[in-house]
């Protein structure tokens, strides 16, 4: 597809904002340290980033799939992990109030989300459910009052160090079997019983902590549950395709980083006398990565063209983030080899975009889970 | 004045110089700019002017015909001690307009950059900024050509009469070369890149002959709308890169320890025989190195006896400041970057292994 | 308060530069840049902006149509308003028609005493840093090029103006002209919000038709026609023939080389 004016415009500013602000000096402080770096945040925040697809009247830019999944594809063509900053409150973070949240609780949570002064995290997997999300055990118990007192664990919730608020799966009636009986809640993290555990040693995407979240008798109100109780899984599958869209724009990214910086390589690095992008075993292979590269990015922007028409969009954000997701790795894959020895060590970017692009067949949905999404539509 | 007309080209004769001065002294350009004066006024067969203007400064302004000035007139005053666009515009337009120079000539110092395009603009003149040579004669301005571009001087036809004076500046960045002529009005006028122009040897007795006229302008301060509040001079680190006899500039490939490439370029530089790390605009813009040392289009132009450019891939604005460095040595990653089509030596690969075995093979070989 | 800000689209000299068959530069294969300066002047004008909430920041700019999406950018970034001054008469303009037109634009649009012009030290495609002074001259106001740092108390700015030796402390009094350095300042980038609403924001285009009664604009002040400078010749200078590449590992390199040196008595 070709992008219209507006996009192209918000493509250049991502790019540019990306391409200086991402200094090496900060991705390697990230890389190294694994902490969450503020001042990048709260710039990307000053530019309204956070809220690039929040609407206007919550506070946001009022942008649609399409810039948002450029946000995320751009961000990640330089810097993976940062590509997750801005990303949370767009999808997981805002998504589920967008959805199904009431007025008051729009208004009460999206604006500082959007501007980026408050952190809103998701949670979802648990020790035990993880693809087989219907598998959850946290449970939330009701109270005469109408609040719930919460109880369980989560893991691999991905920036619970930092979040202010995070948007909570846990089990309302456990008379309802698999999927059924889960609410979604809004749940401040300061109340007291919330705790996190310590941050994972992650293999990349190191500089966005993840780590358990357990609650010990969480007493939060009414007013905290989120759309209709016992429909929360529908909810979560929803954002979940949302999100899919986002880690499908990041494979792009990724993908896009790792073609950048083999094709530089081969044409700098000589063997043989000449410089080794004149072999066609070098050359074919970018070949490969870029119609890869280039075949991902269309289904994403195709998938986010569907969801802004309004169109049902399940099965292309599947394929999309299956595809893309793979993608990256391929092509990650073969930029590290032709970095050869140089590669594999950090000095060279495409060592971290290797790590980097692990994750993304893995998390918001498996490429496997994908698969299942995609065959169950075909065969319904 | 209401007779002046900058149309009526025959009215107006005299090649003149503006001098600058801070605080109480010549600039280096203003001898540069004389030098190059004296001989376009040899050209033309007239007179060359100093124009000075200050507060106290008749004592400094025989010095100037040491390099050429037949005459300098200063225009005295307490007002004009400290440079103030308002007044200096005022000035210099109403001695041009008593006295109608062909020529104007301003260094292109940031002082002369502020004044001379405000004089042009009440002048309604032309005025070519930042030349690189100059000329009146078509014999020597043809003979230019012929030394200093691909124009296949023999097959051109050129109007050999015009008397106009050539500007030649480098445009977009020194790829191309302009020379630009006011053809319609006068003066003349154009700002001279400081360090280009060759000086002329000092010459005592013909500054004992320049003529020295003092011109009271009587500048009333109360009609004047721009106040100096203070000019505060800061103990630079002086970067002297244009009178350097070797520059070893660094650029984006130095960015990855940007500390330890300047420690090495000025190993080298003085392993060379002592000179100044020099910079590519890159590492200026990032924040890397300081704009003093940027070599370029838009930094300094430079002609050392040795350049040496490491990890520069060798931009055109780069090049337009280094190129006509006696001997270019180039280090970089990439053998194909356009550095390389300049230098006299090229060493393909990376600064940081390549430099320290220069050095030591450098002191080995002295 | 208003403030107008003077930008140039250029063609961004930092990559590869496209070139004709004669040698000239091919401006139409080139990218095109908002010139560098001009972002020091325009995040000087954002900053009074964000500090006063009746400043009003207007973009104007005299170039060919197409630069009318650098002047969305400009809105994206945050200006109020722009200004495109564009017509076949203006083609051609040296830096003293130019200044012309553009003094005309700004007459045109209304100068009142707390305004303020800032502009870019120069422009990278020809960086002759005449235009700002120009304009100056041309609406009588006072000047101030090299700014560092502008404070701005009523009507009274006091700029800090750089020197090659230092800096002086300059005043002046509103209206007045600015250029401004990149030392002033980092530019910001557009928003996210203010891309998605630049197409909505006024834009005006100034053609001549719109300009000819300025008293600035004159058959003989404008245009190629108005340029009191013209190109004589242009040319290549000389290609410097591509000298001895070094080979072999980094150390017979560097003997190589420090051989060839000291053969030469450069050392």
């Amino acid at each position: 597809m070709i992008l219209d004016q507006k996009h192209a415009r918000l493509q250049k500013l991502f790019r540019q904002f990306a391409e200086t602000e991402f200094t090496k000096e900060i991705l390697d402080r990230l890389d190294e340290t694994g902490e969450f770096e503020w001042d990048i945040f709260r710039k990307m925040a000053r530019y309204g980033f956070c809220g690039v697809k929040i609407p206007k009247e919550y506070g946001g830019a009022g942008g649609d799939y399409l810039a948002y999944a450029l946000l995320v594809e751009e961000f990640a063509r330089v810097s993976p992990v940062l590509s997750i900053y801005a990303n949370t409150s767009n999808s997981l973070g805002g998504g589920p109030l967008m959805l199904a949240g009431s007025e008051e609780q729009k208004q009460t949570y999206l604006p500082p989300v959007a501007r980026g002064e408050k952190i809103m995290v998701f949670a979802l997997t648990e020790p035990g459910a993880g693809s087989d999300a219907g598998g959850t055990t946290t449970r939330a118990e009701e109270q005469p009052d109408g609040s719930f007192i919460i109880n369980g664990r989560k893991t691999f919730i991905s920036g619970a160090p930092m979040a202010d608020w995070c948007i909570l799966f846990a089990k309302t009636d456990p008379t309802q079997k698999g999927s059924r009986g889960i609410s979604m809640f809004v749940l401040d993290m300061k109340l007291p019983g919330v705790s996190c555990g310590k941050p994972e040693h992650k293999m990349g995407i190191k500089g966005y902590p993840t780590c358990d979240l357990v609650l010990e008798d969480v007493h939060v109100p009414a007013s905290a549950l989120v759309g209709r109780k016992d429909k929360g899984f529908g909810y979560a599958m929803q954002t979940l395709d949302g999100g899919r869209l986002g880690m499908a724009a990041q494979g792009v990214g990724i993908a896009q980083g790792c073609l950048e910086e083999a094709i530089r390589y081969a044409k700098e690095r000589k063997q043989f006398g000449k410089p080794i992008a004149n072999f066609q075993a070098i050359s074919f292979m970018l070949a490969d990565m870029a119609t890869e590269t280039e075949a991902a990015r269309q289904l994403v922007y195709h998938a986010a063209q569907l969801k802004d028409a309004g169109k049902d969009a399940g099965q292309a954000c599947s394929m999309a983030k299956y595809f893309a997701a793979e993608a990256a790795n391929h092509v990650a894959y073969k930029a590290v080899q032709i970095h050869g020895g140089y590669g594999y060590i950090n000095e060279y970017k495409v060592e971290r975009f290797y790590r980097d692009a692990r994750i993304v067949p893995i998390y918001e949905g498996t490429s496997q889970v994908q698969q299942m999404v995609i065959a169950g539509t075909l065969l319904k | 004045m209401s007779e002046y007309n900058s149309s009526a080209i025959e009215e107006f004769s005299g090649i003149w110089v503006f001098c600058e001065q801070r605080d109480g002294k010549l600039m280096p350009t203003d001898f540069e700019l004389i030098s190059e004066g004296r001989k376009i006024a040899d050209q033309r067969g007239c007179e060359l002017t100093g124009l000075l203007l200050g507060s106290d400064v008749e004592g400094i302004a025989a010095e100037l015909g040491g390099y050429g000035a037949d005459k300098v007139i200063v225009c005295d005053d307490p007002a004009l001690k400290v440079y103030t666009n308002e007044a200096y515009t005022n000035v210099v337009c109403d001695m041009v307009k008593e006295r109608k120079p062909e020529v104007l000539l301003f260094g292109a110092s940031n002082i002369g950059r502020d004044l001379a395009p405000r004089c042009a603009a009440r002048l309604h003149t032309g005025l070519t900024a930042d030349c690189t040579h100059l000329d009146i004669d078509m014999n020597t301005y043809v003979d230019f050509l012929d030394k200093n571009s691909n124009v296949d001087v023999a097959n051109e036809k050129f109007k050999m009469e015009d008397v106009n004076l050539k500007m030649t500046r480098p445009a977009f960045g020194g790829h191309l070369m302009a020379t630009i002529i006011c053809p319609r009005f006068r003066p003349c006028m154009s700002t001279v890149r400081p360090g280009v122009m060759k000086k002329n040897e000092y010459d005592s007795a013909a500054a004992q002959k320049c003529a020295v006229e003092v011109v009271k302008p009587g500048i009333d301060e109360k009609e004047l709308h721009e106040k100096v509040l203070e000019v505060v001079k800061e103990a630079k680190e002086l970067v002297d890169l244009v009178g350097a006899d070797v520059v070893v500039s660094i650029g984006n490939g130095a960015s990855k320890d940007v500390e330890k490439a300047k420690a090495l370029a000025q190993e080298l530089a003085d392993a060379l025989g002592g000179g100044v790390v020099g910079s590519s605009r890159a590492l200026v813009d990032a924040g890397l190195m300081s704009a003093d040392r940027q070599v370029g289009q838009t930094g300094k132009t430079v002609h050392p006896k040795v350049y040496v450019a490491l990890g520069i891939s060798g931009a055109i604005q780069h090049k337009a400041g280094m190129q006509n460095s006696e001997l270019i040595i180039a280090v970089n990653k990439n053998g194909s970057e356009p550095i390389f089509e300049v230098a006299d030596y090229g060493l393909v690969g990376d600064l940081f292994k390549v430099v320290p075995e220069m050095i030591t093979a450098i002191k080995a070989a002295k | 308060m208003k403030i107008y800000v003077c930008v140039k689209q250029v063609p961004d000299t930092s990559g590869v530069v496209a070139v004709n068959p004669d040698g000239t530069m091919n401006r139409s294969k080139m990218p095109t840049i908002i010139n560098p300066d001009d972002l020091n002047a325009m995040e000087a004008a954002l900053t009074f902006k964000d500090q006063n909430e009746d400043c009003k920041v207007v973009a104007i700019s005299m170039g060919p149509p197409q630069a009318a999406e650098m002047m969305r950018e400009l809105l994206a970034m945050g200006a109020d308003e722009a200004v495109l001054i564009s017509g076949r008469e203006f083609g051609g303009s040296d830096t003293f028609a130019t200044s012309q037109i553009v003094a005309a634009g700004i007459h045109h649009m209304g100068l009142e005493k707390e305004d303020m012009i800032f502009c870019g030290r120069q422009a990278i495609d020809g960086d002759t840093a005449q235009v700002g002074p120009q304009i100056a001259e041309k609406l009588h106001l006072p000047q101030v090029t090299y700014a560092v740092d502008i404070q701005k108390d009523g009507d009274t700015l006091t700029v800090r103006r750089a020197l090659e030796d230092g800096y002086m402390k300059i005043q002046v009094q509103t209206p007045c002209l600015i250029t401004c350095i990149k030392e002033l300042n980092e530019p910001r980038y557009m928003t996210v919000k203010g891309v998605l609403e630049c197409d909505e924001m006024p834009f005006t285009i100034l053609d001549y038709e719109a300009l000819k009664d300025e008293p600035l604009i004159e058959a003989d002040t404008i245009g190629l026609k108005g340029s009191p400078t013209n190109i004589f010749k242009s040319f290549n200078p000389p290609v410097k023939g591509v000298g001895m590449m070094l080979e072999g590992t980094e150390k017979e390199m560097a003997n190589d080389l420090a051989a060839r040196l000291a053969e030469k008595h450069v050392i």
